[in-house]
């Protein structure tokens, strides 16, 4: 009886996250999808700068690591050399959000066929727990320690929901990993992100909403709660765009 | 075939698509603006794409994407834009990835102005982002030699995988001269097993596979193995100096003055030494044609013989550091500039080599005794 | 040998155009040629220039500072270029549109009224090729006569053939606009008669 099997679209590389991180969830779900489908062998990953700068260690395919908030700019460049591939960006809130804000616009404009794993977990990871754009009003980091001040810095983007109001954007949806029922509900979400990319339908983009116990300052388990209790509340999830 | 008459832009582009370039990111700015243009048109018609980038920043990381995709790559730019592209180019050096980049150069410091300068030496010859690295630089002095250079700078970036730039200014950029284009290219391109996504299907069996798959990527994070992944440039750096090293010598053999001067200055300063010689005073020119790697051991060499040196850019003196390196104290080095976008005249010119040939007096901006 | 030539007027006038014609008709005849523009950031209406170099041996600096021949096609060119002219140079101006004669004394002066000529012939677009023509005849003109002692630049270097000028005119059109030759061709001669 076969329990689990590891899929062949991560390598045997230890993960380096965090305990209590979802990244692993997410990139289990990631390289499903792509194995499911079967075109592990002609996907191009593009990897951030923030904590899953190392995901070209974990995704077993050929992977491009990218400067800080660029990755859709370089999933443009190898998607128009090689528009038979499949290419998808993994990127989190500070590097999609911020200073990628740019770059994933456009490349949504343009309608550009690629898919993005968008991991908002409303914070800074890698460096140290600093205030992203997506971190909740009142919400403490490191570099909002009164907690995020509506009046200085405004609120958090909702990055799903003005995507969406594109028109080369074909698919938007926006997940949570928090429970097993919205896990495969996000496993739904992301391979459709990348059906929709191998349709040729568009841009496609999954914004999974993820915990970072370390950062927050909580256990594993009130991540998750804080997920459903604070997060859910102003990213509310579902399908944005398309079908 | 008939020589045609070609702007510099123009003819940087076409030479590019006769080199096998068939991707094209960029963004307007003046003075390059034709040559985005002309790969809007031209892209289509050879099978390529021209793509009009929301940003500098994203015209270098799709030109990034491409590279490590394994395609001949070109992008654009002047000098504020070319300062935005920095972060790119560092990425693509340490990843080791071949592609051409072209800064039209415009005056600065800031906005500038959209006149011609030589003022982004220093960027493009000390690596110009973060990091330790080098860039060969190709700077052509007329339209036909930046034809020849920008097909030359597609084969040097390929060969040491490393981003290449031609450096030209306005004038090269807006100016017209016959140009004898080359037929495409027919021979094979480089292979580029190290490239991603090209290889179709790969052997699949209990990750058989791993560790042929490929990651275009520059960060080590182990500082040991960043150390030798910096010794491995700089050998490369090291190869490229004693390989592709390009300049040249007029009238320096017997010359008494001997002006540096590359791009379009040294046409300016080529009509100079022509009257000099015609007043009986010795001068010659040594023009860099590679500003990295630079022509040190020519310069030195000259140095046996000649009295004096001077050198003459669009800048307030940056090149004339390279060559007080080069000359190493053997003999005094003299500096004359205009910046801002102004250009020297074949008059001023002969007027700071009269001057050193001992008649005359005419002050530089700049003047500086080793 | 060389000759510098500087062609300026607005934009629009076509005076990038009559350089670009008189590089193709020099390559025609195996000459060296340089052609130079003012960049500016006007895009239309403003001042356009372009210097021209041919030359029968490789061409030093491009730039030109000191024209042999200034070609102006109106006033604010001429107030701005006229005292650039090199001694015992020459200089062809726009009387259709200067209301000024030039004050130089020392370089040769001719008056072409393009305007006029141009609307005489039905074609107001053709003023800057009734003043090509004019440059072109001025540089068959050998010494002798008003000049004394040397021969300036721009009478050295061998004229180039009003034939030559129509091949690069016919170049330059291509096939869908081959119908207007005849008339360009006109303009020119027309000019050439006002040297």
């Amino acid at each position: 009886m076969r329990v689990f099997e590891k899929t062949k679209a991560l390598t045997d590389m230890p993960l380096t996250y965090c305990p209590g991180c979802t990244h692993g969830i997410i990139h289990r779900l990631v390289a499903e999808a792509i194995d499911e489908l079967g075109v592990r062998e002609k996907t191009i990953g593009i990897a951030p700068v923030g904590c899953a700068v190392f995901a070209y260690d974990f995704f077993n395919m050929d992977m491009m690591q990218a400067a800080h908030g660029r990755a859709p700019a370089v999933a443009t460049g190898a998607k128009r050399v090689h528009p038979d591939s499949v290419v998808f960006t993994y990127q989190g809130d500070g590097d999609l959000a911020s200073i990628g804000a740019a770059e994933i616009m456009h490349a949504a404009a343009r309608g550009e066929r690629i898919t993005t794993i968008f991991v908002n977990n409303a914070i800074y990871g890698m460096t140290g727990g600093q205030m992203a754009p997506t971190t909740l009003v009142g919400q403490v980091t490191t570099t909002s320690p009164y907690g995020r001040d509506e009046e200085l810095c405004g609120k958090p983007i909702r990055m799903s929901e003005m995507l969406a109001q594109l028109p080369g954007a074909a698919y938007i949806a926006r997940v949570s990993v928090h429970d097993v029922r919205h896990v495969l509900e996000a496993k739904k979400a992301i391979r459709k992100a990348f059906e929709t990319q191998i349709a040729g339908e568009g841009f496609a983009m999954v914004e999974v909403l993820s915990t970072c116990p370390t950062n927050w300052g909580m256990t594993p388990i009130e991540s998750l709660k804080w997920v459903e209790s604070d997060m859910i509340p102003y990213y509310p999830l579902g399908v944005k765009k398309g079908a | 075939m008939a020589k045609m008459l070609m702007k510099g832009n123009e003819a940087i582009a076409e030479a590019a698509v006769r080199a096998g370039c068939r991707y094209f990111f960029g963004y307007p700015i003046t003075p390059q603006n034709q040559i985005p243009e002309y790969m809007s048109k031209r892209m289509p018609q050879v099978g390529g794409t021209f793509l009009q980038a929301e940003s500098e920043v994203s015209a270098i990381n799709m030109v990034y994407g491409a590279a490590g995709s394994g395609a001949r790559v070109m992008t654009s730019s002047s000098g504020p834009g070319i300062s935005l592209k920095q972060e790119g180019i560092s990425y693509i050096v340490g990843a080791e990835l071949p592609c051409v980049i072209v800064n039209i150069m415009r005056g600065g410091p800031g906005l500038g102005s959209i006149q011609p300068a030589q003022s982004d030496y220093y960027q493009a010859t000390r690596g110009g982002g973060h990091g330790d690295y080098r860039i060969p630089v190709l700077a052509p002095s007329s339209v036909p030699e930046a034809v020849e250079l920008t097909i030359k700078a597609f084969d040097i970036a390929d060969e040491y995988r490393t981003p290449v730039i031609v450096l030209g200014d306005g004038m090269i950029g807006q100016m017209m001269e016959p140009v004898d284009l080359p037929d495409e290219l027919t021979r094979q391109l480089p292979a580029k097993p190290w490239a991603a996504g090209g290889r179709g299907a790969k052997p699949d069996a209990d990750g058989a596979d791993e560790g042929r798959r490929a990651i275009i990527n520059s960060l080590y994070i182990d500082p040991q193995v960043l150390e030798n992944h910096n010794i491995k440039l700089q050998g490369k750096y090291s190869r490229i100096a004693a390989e592709q090293l390009l300049f040249g010598s007029e009238m320096v053999e017997d010359a008494d003055i001997v002006i540096v001067a590359y791009g379009t200055v040294a046409r300016i300063v080529r009509s100079a030494i022509r009257l000099a010689r015609a007043e009986g005073i010795k001068a010659g020119m040594i023009r860099p044609i590679t500003l990295w790697p630079f022509p040190e051991a020519p310069i030195a060499d000259a140095a046996k013989t000649a009295r004096v040196f001077l050198t003459v850019e669009m800048s307030a003196g940056q090149m004339v550091d390279d060559v007080r390196l080069a000359l190493n104290g053997a003999r005094p080095s003299h500096f004359y500039g205009r910046t801002g976008g102004m250009v020297p005249a074949v008059r001023d010119v002969l007027d700071q080599i009269r001057r050193l040939a001992g008649a005359g007096q005419s002050p530089a901006i700049k003047e500086v005794l080793v | 040998m060389e000759t510098q030539v500087l062609f300026a007027g607005f934009g629009g006038q076509g005076v990038l155009l009559m350089g670009q014609l008189l590089c193709k008709a020099a390559m025609h005849e195996d000459l060296e040629v340089s052609w130079m523009p003012s960049y500016g950031p006007e895009m239309r209406g403003g001042e356009a220039n372009c210097g021209v170099v041919v030359a029968d041996e490789p061409i030093g600096s491009p730039l030109v500072t000191e024209p042999d021949v200034a070609v102006l096609m109106n006033r604010p060119s001429l107030d701005k270029f006229e005292s650039t002219v090199a001694p015992g140079g020459a200089l062809l101006y726009n009387s259709s549109l200067i209301d000024r004669a030039p004050k130089r004394e020392d370089i040769r002066v001719v008056a072409v009224p393009c305007n006029e000529i141009a609307s005489e012939l039905g074609n107001a677009r053709v003023a800057n090729m009734v003043m090509l023509g004019a440059y072109n005849a001025l540089t068959k003109q050998r010494p002798g006569g008003a000049g004394s002692g040397a021969v300036p630049n721009w009478m050295a270097l061998r004229p180039i053939s009003l034939e030559s000028l129509v091949y690069a005119l016919r170049a330059t059109l291509g096939k869908e606009k081959e119908r207007l030759i005849p008339i360009n061709q006109k303009a020119m001669e027309a000019g050439a008669r006002c040297v």
